[in-house]
């Protein structure tokens, strides 16, 4: 079995939004249709997007952190997404894990968004179908491509390689190595739907200095006294001085 | 969550309708066991059905507002397996065409007896058909109500008090609406009937109630730690990823304060309990006028109790769309 999925390393995503921009740009122009825009040069700009960038604060000042906080759909290996749709316009593949929208089938009743807990779904009021990341299920499979860009759009344009992506089924994939070397967890465990997109989290890294490591501990000189202390700031001679 | 007029005029109507469907045939039954005098079948059976018929018409009409591509609507009828809304989709029509087959049969006085009970009671038509559309009056309430019951993570409706509340009230109305309409063609029956619509509407007040209460004690599973998985008591939203609305943002929002909402509950409580009961009592003594403004409050009672249950309920997917920048 292969469950495709992304893991986000929240660790190094700086929150440039350019996953944003290339997703909207490559699926706009799929074979799916536009994702449709209402108003956007007026006051209120909206329109379909399958991935967000969201921006949120942790700690209190002076002791905060920002986390910035891609977002788009999880792929859930059980997915309560999928059998509420009366129409069976979603689906969830066999082959690969990816949760789709078959958008000549759905007819926009907005159940499934309801039944996504992570608001992953979004209807396209241009075209009345719901919508949602497909991990750009036209361009992995697309022989046409160099293999290099046989990619989400997102995973190609993230410049810090914040965004994996891979197979969470096979132990050796890049994915499963970084969600079990690094910490990888899933959104809203407590609904058991079970995400196949993880996310890797924020990480300090921290050396620990013992105090022996600043001052000889190991100089037997200095248990007697034998030899003169010079003060912190002088140099320090092995076997000479007690530091 | 945003309530929908479509779903709000969908649920409402066709809780009535079946409501008055059932009421014809609680009527029918008293009848059939002398417990109460036969009303006349065309003019109390047969123009019942064509007003509940009416009222599903409505209902289904009111649906389809809610589809972004109507004409697919057909489609919903294939995953039923899966689906409760699905399911609705096939009962709905399938109790559509038994109340126009019932209402048929009173219409034209087709009485022939099928077979007998042991007790020696005839068993015609339209006893067959009124309790198939009983049992699909009941899938049907199950099914529309399961539509919400079963989203595990929208806590206020994932509860067995959804179903007994989509039930009770539906009956309420329905009964009430069929008193009314006893109060001009079979005024014999409106005791009967605004006695049974008062019960029902009590219990309909204890369910109703019971779920308000158990909605106000909920606390919610998930919260920001869990949404976006970082263990620190205070994580504030800076910014959604973008600025102008999304559809998350406006279908999962009711916009309205506290206030609203408080003022909406009690007014249902009044329109949908309170009022309809006294009038009821009032209208005990046959009086068409009490008892169709004891429907017509309820019915807007309703109305504004259906918009509470769609705004009470909060979705876990708001915890992403807190702050806009
Ligand atoms: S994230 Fe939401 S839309 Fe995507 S598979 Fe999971 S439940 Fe379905
Ligand atoms: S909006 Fe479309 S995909 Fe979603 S439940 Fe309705 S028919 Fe299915």
């Amino acid at each position: 079995m292969t469950q495709l999925a992304l893991v986000i390393d929240l660790n190094v995503c700086v929150g440039c939004h350019a996953c944003v921009t290339s997703c909207k740009e490559w699926n706009t122009a799929g074979a799916a249709g536009p994702m449709g825009d209402q108003n956007p040069y007026g006051a209120d700009p909206t329109g379909t997007f399958f991935n967000r960038v969201q921006t949120f604060e942790v700690g209190e000042f002076p002791n905060t952190e920002t986390v910035h906080f891609p977002k788009s759909c999880l792929h859930c290996e059980e997915p309560p997404c999928v059998p509420v749709c009366p129409t069976g316009a979603s689906y969830k593949r066999k082959e690969d894990g990816i949760v789709l929208v078959d958008y000549d089938k759905c007819i926009g009743c907005k159940y499934c968004s309801w039944a996504c807990p992570y608001g992953a779904r979004e209807l396209d009021e241009q075209q009345q179908v719901m919508k949602k990341c497909t991990l750009c299920v036209d361009r992995i499979y697309d022989m046409s491509m160099d293999e290099a860009d046989r990619k989400p759009s997102c995973v190609k344009a993230c410049p810090t390689s914040a965004r994996l992506f891979g197979d969470i089924h096979d132990p050796e994939s890049v994915v499963s190595v970084a969600i079990r070397e690094s910490g990888g967890y899933a959104l809203m465990p407590e609904w058991g739907t079970h995400p196949a997109n993880h996310y890797l989290p924020r990480r300090k890294t921290r050396i620990k200095i013992h105090e022996d490591e600043l001052e000889r501990a190991d100089n037997p000189l200095k248990v007697d006294r034998q030899l003169p202390k010079p003060a912190m700031s002088e140099p320090t001679l092995d076997d000479v001085t007690t530091w | 969550m945003h309530p929908a007029f479509s779903v709000i005029f969908l649920t409402t109507f066709i809780g009535a309708a079946q409501g008055l469907f059932l009421a014809l045939f609680t009527a029918q039954s008293y009848a059939a066991f002398k417990l109460l005098p036969q009303p006349d079948s065309q003019a109390f059976y047969g123009w019942g059905s064509l007003l509940a018929l009416a009222l599903l018409a409505l209902g289904l009409g009111a649906s389809f507002f809610h589809l972004g591509h109507p004409e697919r609507a057909w489609r919903t009828a294939t995953k039923w397996r899966t689906s409760w809304l699905s399911r609705e989709v096939i009962v709905l029509p399938a109790f559509m065409g038994v109340v126009f087959l019932y209402g048929l049969a009173h219409w034209l006085d087709w009485h022939p007896v099928l077979v007998t009970l042991p007790s020696g009671l005839p068993v015609d038509p339209t006893a067959v058909l009124g309790v198939v559309g009983t049992v699909l009056a009941f899938a049907l309430f199950v099914c529309t109500a399961m539509i919400y019951a079963c989203l595990k993570f929208l806590a206020e409706w994932h509860s067995p008090l959804t179903v007994a509340n989509y039930i009770l009230l539906g009956s309420a109305s329905g009964f009430t609406l069929a008193a009314a309409f006893a109060a001009l063609a079979a005024p014999e029956l409106v005791g009967f009937l605004a006695g049974w619509a008062a019960i029902i509407t009590a219990l309909g007040l204890i369910s109703r109630a019971a779920s308000l209460f158990r909605n106000a004690r909920l606390k919610p599973k998930s919260s920001l730690r869990t949404a976006i998985g970082v263990k620190h008591p205070r994580i504030v939203q800076k910014a959604q990823g973008f600025m102008g609305g999304s559809f998350n943002t406006r279908e999962f929002f009711h916009g309205r304060t506290v206030a609203v909402l408080r003022v909406v509950k009690w007014g249902f409580l009044m329109g949908v309990f309170v009022v309809p009961l006294l009038l009821l009592g009032f209208g005990l003594r046959g009086s068409a006028e009490v008892l169709s403004l004891a429907f017509a409050v309820q019915y807007s009672g309703l109305l504004a109790e259906r918009w509470f249950f769609f705004a009470q309920a909060n979705h876990p997917q708001n915890l992403y769309y807190q702050s806009i920048a």
